[in-house]
């Protein structure tokens, strides 16, 4: 009887089994996600197939049809598919990101500094600077520099002759300069810097390793630099001694009917994008570096004093790594922020990944499922692949505790 | 709790296939206005005034059609759409109909999930370029920086053109026609580039219109018109008839000023139109005034092209190909019986 009644929980226990109960909701909730996505996927794909609009992916081979004014080197022609014209757009966000970001940081840490400068004219220039640029929309900053970029500059038909060759020129379809065109021999060239990168790399850990035992210190920094502008430039001499004429020749820019054909070209479109972009990132990233710096409390340097370093070392070796560690957090959601602005430049005309993926392709096809689904990949896979890299970096700076 | 939302929301949505292509004439009805998607400021067509009232060739068949369907020529509201969005906002439903200076091609046609109902300008691309370049057609724009919308059917066409030419082209491409503009006066193009109607309405906002030419040549045929979803025949059939009636009515010599006296002509072919015999308005949903709101509200196509891109408006436009085709012209509408 009272052995009887001791079973009968146990029994029932498979049905009241915390961790079976929790298996079996588990199970219930990933069949409903899964259930609830599919439904959404098959819903959009009958509703779509219902209202006659095309789907899927075959749309990225079909030729594209349109011109891209800047092509970043890649072949891209009317005749080229809409995939194509998703790669060049792709590369197009890239540079801007890309060259935004590196001009951003230098110009932010320059603001940050100088925001707490002792020379009171550096220091109300740049709060004035930072203050500014923090609070006007940035689109209208956008509009703003492509205009003031386009205005003042005269047409080429104004300046040039017909037929006249230009090095170096900016005019209001660009500024114009020579196109270098690797000949033979300027493999040389890149072996050079190759070879330079990766011998300033073995310095800086033997060097590093010898100020461990002996405490002497190398000069790294001049080594690596003469090294890795050195040794290209002796490939060069090399290449043009064994070649007999110059490995690298320059394609220059001719005056044609409207305007300059040839040479490599930066368009007014990218100039204004880039000025703006890094201008009102700058003042956010500077704002950062200031509170990085000041986060170093000033015993630090004190102690540092103290112990016999001077300045520059100090600065170098005790405040700036603090300092980080403040600022790179904060440092990779503006960079973050630049990325994602960039699609702005939808407003005047650069050819980025929004205007003509998610613009011209998409309204050329109608696929909008399909294409804005990339985009966000793509977006997300930027955001994701810089926010990896920042936390390598950050770990790297990190205190190391010993 | 959660879980049973959850299947709640899974339910609604696996279910609601159905509901999708529900009729828009009842949509519409039940909101009491028509959502019209027109273009961001394109004068002739699709343009705010000051206080945000619309006018245009444009915008008065989205008020024709709010007449006709729900007796009121102001019961519209109006969506300002780039051209690169306008046709996702007609799939996702955030308008009604899009009457916004659309070419009716194949692909959109075909493959965009757009119906067509017809054209309510016949028009070509053209080129406009600064006097003072001295250009007097548009095989000497080799080399030419060229400046359009995103978007468009202009993008391609100017591709396809120098192309054939076997002559090199820089596109300029932005996506709103203001920023265009402004880049053209700029001097960022040698060429501004659209539909000629376009270039027309777009050439009164440059700083001094005087200065620019628009060039002999037509590349391309860029037959306008209205669209609707793909899929709710009805709606795409009150469309297509209400610019039929428009057309008609110019046609049969009925205006807004004499709508009334026209409601009791013997004329069967008006008798018909004017809904006082027949049974056109029943079959497609509507009232049997439903012509009559239209002509007596927004007017004829005649009226409605004189006052917005007529000879008299800044625009200029002669009625050309877009005359009646008892007037030499090839606007030709399906009789009403
Ligand atoms: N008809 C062409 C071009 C239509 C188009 O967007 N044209 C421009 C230039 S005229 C425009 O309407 N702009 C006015 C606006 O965006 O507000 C098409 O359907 O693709």
């Amino acid at each position: 009887m009272t052995l009887g009644s001791e079973a009968a929980p146990a029994k029932s226990s498979i049905i009241n089994d915390p961790q079976i109960r929790a298996i079996f909701y588990q199970i219930v909730a990933l069949i409903a996600v899964l259930w609830f996505g599919w439904s959404i996927w098959d819903n959009t794909q009958t509703n779509m197939e219902a209202r006659g609009i095309a789907s899927g992916f075959g749309f990225l081979e079909s030729t594209a049809g349109f011109g891209i004014i800047q092509t970043a080197g890649l072949e891209y022609s009317e005749e080229s598919t809409y995939g194509q014209a998703f790669l060049v757009s792709l590369i197009n966000t890239i540079i801007i990101a890309f060259t935004g970001v590196v001009a951003a940081t230098i110009l932010g840490f320059i603001m940050g500094v100088a925001r707490l400068s002792h020379n009171w004219l550096i220091q109300k220039l740049a709060t004035a600077y930072i203050e500014t640029f923090r609070n006007i929309p940035l689109l209208l900053q956008i509009f703003f520099w492509y205009h003031a970029v386009l205005k003042p500059l005269p047409s080429p038909r104004s300046i040039y002759e017909r037929g006249e060759e230009i090095a170096f020129g900016i005019n209001n379809r660009g500024a114009y300069m020579p196109d270098p065109v690797f000949g033979d021999g300027s493999n040389l060239i890149w072996i050079g810097l190759i070879v330079g990168i990766i011998a300033t790399i073995v310095i800086d850990k033997w060097a590093v390793k010898r100020q461990m035992n002996t405490g002497e210190q190398f000069p790294v920094f001049y080594t690596g630099l003469g090294l890795i502008i050195g040794l290209p430039i002796l490939g060069y001499l090399m290449a043009t001694v064994f070649m007999g004429s110059s490995p690298v020749t320059f394609e220059y820019a001719v005056m044609k009917g409207f305007q300059l054909d040839g040479g490599f070209v930066i368009i007014p479109e990218f100039i204004a994008l880039f000025i703006a972009l890094s201008v009102y990132t700058a003042a956010f990233i500077a704002e950062n570096v200031r509170s990085g710096i000041q986060a170093v409390s000033h015993g630090q340097t004190e102690a540092a004093h103290a112990l016999g370093l001077r300045n520059g070392p100090t600065l170098r070796l005790i405040v700036i790594p603090q300092a980080l560690r403040v600022i790179i957090p904060p440092l990779t959601s503006q960079y973050l922020n630049l990325t994602k602005n960039s699609s702005l430049a939808t407003a005047i005309a650069y050819p980025d990944l929004v205007s003509v993926f998610a613009g011209t392709v998409l309204n050329q096809t109608g696929q909008a499922v399909e294409i804005i689904a990339i985009t966000m990949a793509v977006y997300l896979s930027l955001s994701v692949g810089t926010s990896i890299f920042m936390n390598w970096y950050n770990a790297k700076m990190a205190l190391v505790e010993r | 709790m959660k879980f049973k939302t959850l299947l709640a929301a899974g339910a609604a949505i696996a279910f609601s296939t159905t509901m999708a292509s529900a009729a828009t004439l009842d949509d519409v009805k039940a909101a009491g206005k028509i959502k019209c998607g027109v273009s961001q400021g394109l004068p002739g067509f699709s343009n705010p005034d000051d206080e945000g009232n619309w006018s245009g060739l444009d915008v008065a068949f989205c008020r024709a059609m709010a007449a006709a369907v729900l007796g009121d020529s102001n019961a519209v509201e109006f969506t300002p759409l780039s051209a690169k969005v306008r046709f996702t906002a007609l799939q996702s439903g955030e308008i009604d109909v899009l009457s916004r200076n659309t070419t009716w091609t194949a692909t959109r046609d075909n493959s965009l999930g757009l119906e067509f109902v017809g054209v309510n300008y016949y028009d070509g691309q053209g080129f406009m370029v600064r006097k003072d370049l001295g250009v007097k057609s548009a095989t000497e724009l080799s080399g030419a920086a060229v400046c359009t919308n995103t978007g468009t059917t202009t993008e391609l066409n100017v591709a396809d053109y120098f192309r054939a030419q076997g002559m090199d082209y820089t596109v300029v491409a932005f996506e709103k026609a203001d920023e265009v503009v402004a880049a053209y006066d700029a001097g960022r193009c040698d060429v501004y580039t659209t539909d000629r109607s376009g270039l027309a309405a777009q050439r009164v906002k440059l700083a001094d219109p005087e200065a620019h030419v628009v060039l002999p040549e037509i590349i391309s045929k860029e037959p306008l018109g209205p669209a609707v979803r793909h899929g709710d025949n009805q709606w795409g059939d009150i469309a297509r008839w209400t610019l039929n009636a428009m057309i008609n009515a110019e046609e049969l010599g009925i205006t807004s000023a004499n709508v009334d006296e026209m409601k009791g002509s013997d004329n069967p072919s008006i008798k018909r139109l004017l809904g006082t015999e027949g049974s056109v308005g029943a079959d497609l949903g509507l009232g049997a005034d439903w012509a009559y709101n239209i002509v007596k509200q927004v007017g004829n196509y005649g009226e409605v092209y004189d006052a917005t891109v007529g000879p008299n408006t800044p625009l200029k436009l002669d009625r050309g190909v877009n005359a009646l085709w008892t007037q030499g012209g090839i606007l030709y509408a399906a009789p009403v019986r």
